[in-house]
This record gives structure tokens, C-alpha cells and sequence, in this order.
């Protein structure tokens, strides 16, 4: 194979490297020569610690305690994606439910501007996430069925496409701009709600389906609490909208039930890779957006129904509740994960606990 | 085209780093900057966006006799850690743009002109060795030398070794030279070397393999990695249970209350 002269030289300095390495050998020293002048490059991007340095390497401490996996890249967009996301997408079957069984027009209404407004909001929070921004498209080159992120930007393509146009169409057709097409708005208010459905809960197997510990150990839940915190933000906002029926508070008191129940089992159910779920600053976001989307409004409105005079305060604290929880939720997961990666003990199966706070955690044999 | 493999052998690695300097070379890695870490000679630490080969630096204390030292002389370990390239790579089926390809030669190559930076491969490694580059937005990992491998060539690490520590060919004859050095260091009397190539998990195998003496863990080399789309069916299951339930509960709220 014949080289250009270019690949010839950069081939030439590959074996300059390699004689440079056996005459140090030879002249036993690896010491580099003294640099010329000052060429500090500073630390560059890569943080000095984050992590907690082990004074050797060992099969105790893995190689001084240097994380095994990478942290996530993933900033503050995306737990508040997940969040809008998860809202509208539920918003969305709220609507075509509650139009299927006969629900307050207005209400119905409200959740179908919702589910538009967050397919709205979700594309660009996604695309600013993105390390090449303008390459957002690419995300539409293939479809890749065992890739969570493929399905989530497909989902995410339909339902912002098919809940903007549900609105668009029945908004014609109310303000009798043009005549209603009920074929036209039920295909887009189907697709709105069944891709809604996929985008509400997609996400949970998109964190699940990774090799932080905190996130796989837990994928059986997390695509059920993030259902329950997306359903809860999207009654509640509702009903802080005004809409008062019997029927938003009951759905509302089944979801905070799930979420309280979820939280339990976040509680409960530790587990060697789990820790970061409930221990240190990541364990107690947890641990109170658990307590606000869960306990604090199933107790809020399960009174609401026994006080007449206050029923309206009640629920309107229960929906501020569970908004706040649902919002601190996603983050609480996303910063777990960030925590979870730092720890070499499980991806190594080292002994012993990583960190002082883990003490009730034995040690995984 | 047949598959090729690397074959990193701690044993008769000196630790000069040059094969970290012929990767940077060769493929115009940015630098890491200076970053004192104060653990041993090492001061990158792990294998990252702009370090794809890592010389890692083990000081194995004074035992006597341990690597043909004296009873007061420490002995080292030094191991050249680079990207496994998996059988079922986790960064390959994570990637949503199909930037990530398995090439003729089997190894794993993030496309620079396809990747929008999503950081999903980042999250699906079980290795830790893709990572997105800040300065870039895109995510950067080793390379397998693909354009010198299209040339006939042998990877700049491999090429620029001193000590035929990276040894670069064919999988199945790498495989077989692994198995005999093993061999022939345990006839030897080392009877701690182990050959690193986890083919029993999910993974299934990776195309950079390494012997190294003493548990792997010391290297920061898993001894289970699994590729997460292992974790795929319950989550869409519990997914799926999720959406009907939700559907369900708010059917039955809206049929069964009066007041809607």
C-alpha cells in the first residue's frame, strides 16, 4: 500500500515516538526533558475531584477509587422535559378520554391547549440539550427500535405534530372558522393521546436502559412513577385552571396514592446500586418530592371530600403540591444517576460501603 | 475483511506512555491539560474524550520476589486501557442518529460528522469510555484507527509500542496468542495472570483484551459489564402496565363520577 507523502511523514513520526520510548528505556530514565517555556494548559474541562481518591489501587478499591463510568451529560433541560413532556403527553389522554366519556367540554378544552402548549415547549428544551444543536434533525435519520432516545425522538415528533393539530382543528371548528372535520380531529386526537401515552412514560425506560447503577436497578418503577408525577402535574393543573368536577379529584387521589406507594419502594427497597436514591442531598430531593406529589396531596384531598366550606382551597394545595413534587422528581432522578456514576463499587462489585452516610447498606457479598 | 482485536499485555508493558502520545498524534486529540492528581505516575486518570489510550500506573507494594523485584522494592503494574470495542457495544445501541457504526473490521466508530451530541452513548457505556467533549458538544472515543486500519495499517498505538505490550491482528489468532502467553507466565511460576475478556455477560466479548496479573477490578476492569439494552424488556413492560393503568383509572373517573 502506497502512502501520500503527507501520511508518510505522520507515519515516520509514529516510529520516531516508538525509538524515542526504547532510548529512554536504554538510557534508563522516563524522565521528560525540562519543558523550554511556560506551557501550562490548565485543567482543561476535566474536574480535578469529583470523586473520592483511594490511596492505591486494589481489588478492595478498584484503581484509587477513579469512577468506572462516565457521568451523565444531561443539565437541567432535560429533568424539565421530562417533566413539560410527561404533563402534556398525559394531558393529551386526558383530553380524549374525557371527550370519549362525556367530561366537561371546557375541561376537555384545557387539556387538549395543554398537551399543544407542552409538545410545544418539549422539542426545543430536547434540542438545547444537545451538544451540536443544529444537528437536532439527525435525530430523524434512522429509527432505531432498541434505542430508548430513538423512540423518545420519534414519539416526541408525533405527538407535539398530532396534539398541535387536534387544537388547531377543534379550535376551528368551535370558533366555526371552517367547518368541523371529525375524522381529521379524532386521527390527530387518537395519535395525540396514544403517542402521549409513550412520551409520558418512554422516559423512565430511557434512564432504566443505561449502566448507572442508581437508574438500571430501579427500571421497574421508574417508567411508573414518572407516569403517576406526569398524570398528577397534568390534573393538577387543571384544576388550578378552575376546573372543579369530582372526577379531576379522583384521579388525583389515585395518582398520589401511586406516588405514594412509589416513594415507599424508593424507601424500602435499597438495593447496593440505590443508595444515591436515598442517602445525601440526592436521597433527600428525593425523599421531599416524594413526600409533595405523594402523601401531602392524597391526605389534602382525601379532606376535600369530607370539608365543604374549604373544598376549593384544599385542592388547589394539593395541585401546587403535587406540581412542585412532579418538578423535583425528575430532578431528583437525574441527579441521582449523576451521583450514582461517581461510585466505582457497584459496576466493580467492590466490598464495603463508598461513603460514610451508607453505613445501613451491608455489604453486598 | 477479517475482524481485529488488540491484545494489551500488562506484563510486558513499561509504562512510557508512548502509546497515549501516538494516539494523541495521530489523531489530533486535544490535550487534557495539566491536572495533578497525585495517584502514582498518572495523572489523567481514566480514558475519556481526549484520552483514548491510558496508561494506568498500579504500584503493587514491596512483596518479595513479586515481578523479580527485591523484598524492599515496590513492583509495578502498568496496563494501557483503551476502548473495548464490544461484541454488543452499549454505545452503539444507544445511539438515536446512527452515528455510531460497527465497521468491516468489527470495531466501534463514532461518525464525527453524524453525532448531535445527544450524551445517550455517555450514559450506556459499561466501560466508561465515551464521553461527550465540552469545548465540541460532540462525543469522542477511540477510534480503533479506522482510517489507518483502511490503509492495511496497524492502529498508532500498536505501531509506536516499544515493547509489543498492543498487539494488533486478527481476533481468533489474538485470542489463541492470549491463551499461550498465559500459559507460558504461569509455566513461568506467575500464577496470578488472568486474561481479561468477559465473553460470559451480555457483552459478549470485546475486541481489546488484556492480561493483566492480579484481579482485573485493580485496573478498574468490571467483572460483569452488561450491555444496558439487557434492561430494555421490563422497563417497557412497566411502561406499558403504566399507560394502561393510567388510561384505565381515568376512564373509570370520568364514567363513573356524575359530576365530570
Amino acid at each position: 500500500m502506497s502512502l501520500s507523502p503527507e501520511r508518510e511523514t505522520r507515519e515516520l513520526r509514529l516510529r520516531q515516538i516508538r525509538s524515542e520510548a526504547q532510548m529512554r528505556v536504554a538510557a534508563g530514565s522516563n524522565l521528560p526533558p525540562a519543558p523550554q517555556e511556560e506551557t501550562y494548559l490548565g485543567n482543561g474541562d476535566r474536574p480535578t475531584r469529583d470523586f473520592q481518591p483511594a490511596a492505591s489501587a486494589s481489588p478492595q478499591t478498584g484503581y484509587y477509587g477513579m469512577p468506572l463510568l462516565k457521568t451523565p451529560a444531561w443539565t437541567w433541560e432535560v429533568p424539565i422535559y421530562f417533566f413539560v413532556g410527561g404533563a402534556a403527553g398525559m394531558a393529551a389522554m386526558l383530553a380524549s378520554v374525557g371527550a370519549l366519556s362525556g367530561a366537561d367540554r371546557r375541561m376537555v378544552r384545557d387539556a387538549r391547549w395543554l398537551a399543544a402548549i407542552g409538545g410545544a415547549l418539549s422539542p426545543p428544551l430536547l434540542i438545547a440539550d444537545l451538544g451540536v444543536p443544529r444537528r437536532f434533525l439527525h435525530m430523524l435519520r434512522v429509527f432505531k427500535v432498541q434505542s430508548p432516545m430513538s423512540v423518545g425522538a420519534w414519539t416526541l415528533l408525533t405527538f407535539s405534530s398530532s396534539a398541535a393539530a387536534a387544537t388547531v382543528l377543534s379550535e376551528l371548528g368551535l370558533r366555526k372558522i371552517v367547518p368541523r372535520i371529525p375524522v381529521l380531529t379524532n386521527i390527530a386526537e387518537i395519535g395525540a393521546a396514544l403517542s402521549g401515552l409513550v412520551l409520558s412514560t418512554y422516559t423512565g425506560v430511557l434512564v432504566g436502559a443505561t449502566a448507572i447503577p442508581a437508574w438500571n436497578e430501579r427500571i421497574s418503577l421508574v417508567p411508573i412513577h414518572f407516569a403517576a408525577s406526569g398524570l398528577n402535574t397534568a390534573v393538577s393543573i387543571l384544576e388550578l385552571k378552575g376546573h372543579t368536577s369530582s372526577a379531576l379529584n379522583k384521579i388525583g387521589i389515585g395518582v398520589a396514592a401511586v406516588e405514594t406507594a412509589a416513594g415507599a419502594s424508593l424507601e424500602l427497597g435499597k438495593k447496593p446500586g440505590t443508595e444515591p436514591l436515598h442517602h445525601g442531598p440526592t436521597g433527600w430531593t428525593m425523599r421531599i418530592a416524594g413526600i409533595l406529589s405523594g402523601p401531602v396531596p392524597l391526605a389534602l384531598r382525601l379532606l376535600s371530600l369530607i370539608s365543604t366550606s374549604r373544598r376549593e382551597k384544599l385542592r388547589r394545595a394539593a395541585g401546587i403540591s403535587s406540581i412542585a413534587g412532579s418538578l423535583l422528581t425528575r430532578f431528583a432522578w437525574i441527579y441521582a444517576g449523576r451521583a450514582s456514576s461517581k461510585d466505582p463499587k457497584v459496576p466493580l462489585q467492590l466490598p464495603g460501603p463508598a461513603s460514610p452516610d451508607a453505613k445501613q447498606i451491608p455489604a453486598d457479598k | 475483511m477479517s475482524v481485529t482485536a488488540f491484545l494489551t499485555d500488562s506484563t510486558l508493558c513499561i509504562g512510557c506512555k508512548a502509546c497515549e502520545v501516538a494516539c494523541k498524534e495521530w489523531n489530533q486529540v486535544p490535550a487534557d491539560g495539566f491536572d495533578f492528581r497525585a495517584l502514582s505516575y498518572d495523572n489523567t486518570g481514566s480514558l475519556g474524550h481526549s484520552t483514548w489510550r491510558h496508561v494506568k500506573f498500579v504500584e503493587n507494594g514491596a512483596v518479595p520476589g513479586f515481578g523479580g523485584n527485591a523484598s524492599e522494592v515496590f513492583s509495578w503494574g502498568f496496563s494501557s486501557d483503551v476502548c473495548k470495542h464490544c461484541a454488543n457495544a452499549g454505545c452503539l445501541e444507544a445511539c438515536p442518529t446512527g452515528a455510531i457504526v460497527r465497521t468491516e473490521f468489527g470495531g466501534v466508530y463514532v461518525q464525527p460528522d453524524i453525532c448531535n451530541g445527544c450524551g445517550y452513548c455517555v450514559v450506556s457505556c459499561p466501560f466508561g469510555v465515551v464521553e461527550r467533549r465540552p469545548a465540541d458538544g460532540r462525543a469522542f472515543k477511540c477510534t480503533f484507527c479506522y482510517d489507518r486500519q483502511k490503509d492495511g495499517l496497524a492502529p498508532a498505538c500498536a505501531t509506536a509500542c516499544p515493547t509489543e505490550s498492543i498487539k494488533f491482528g486478527e481476533i481468533a489468532h489474538l485470542r489463541e496468542v492470549a491463551r499461550k502467553r498465559v500459559r507460558e507466565l504461569a509455566d513461568k511460576g506467575f500464577d496470578d495472570v488472568n486474561l481479561y475478556d468477559p465473553t460470559d455477560t451480555s457483552v459478549g466479548g470485546i475486541h481489546a483484551f488484556f492480561i493483566v496479573r492480579g484481579d482485573p477490578k485493580t485496573y478498574n476492569l468490571p467483572p460483569k459489564p452488561e450491555v444496558p439494552t439487557t434492561y430494555l424488556k421490563k422497563g417497557w413492560i412497566s411502561a406499558g402496565v403504566a399507560a394502561a393503568a393510567a388510561v384505565a383509572g381515568v376512564l373509570l373517573a370520568f364514567s363513573g363520577s356524575a359530576d365530570r
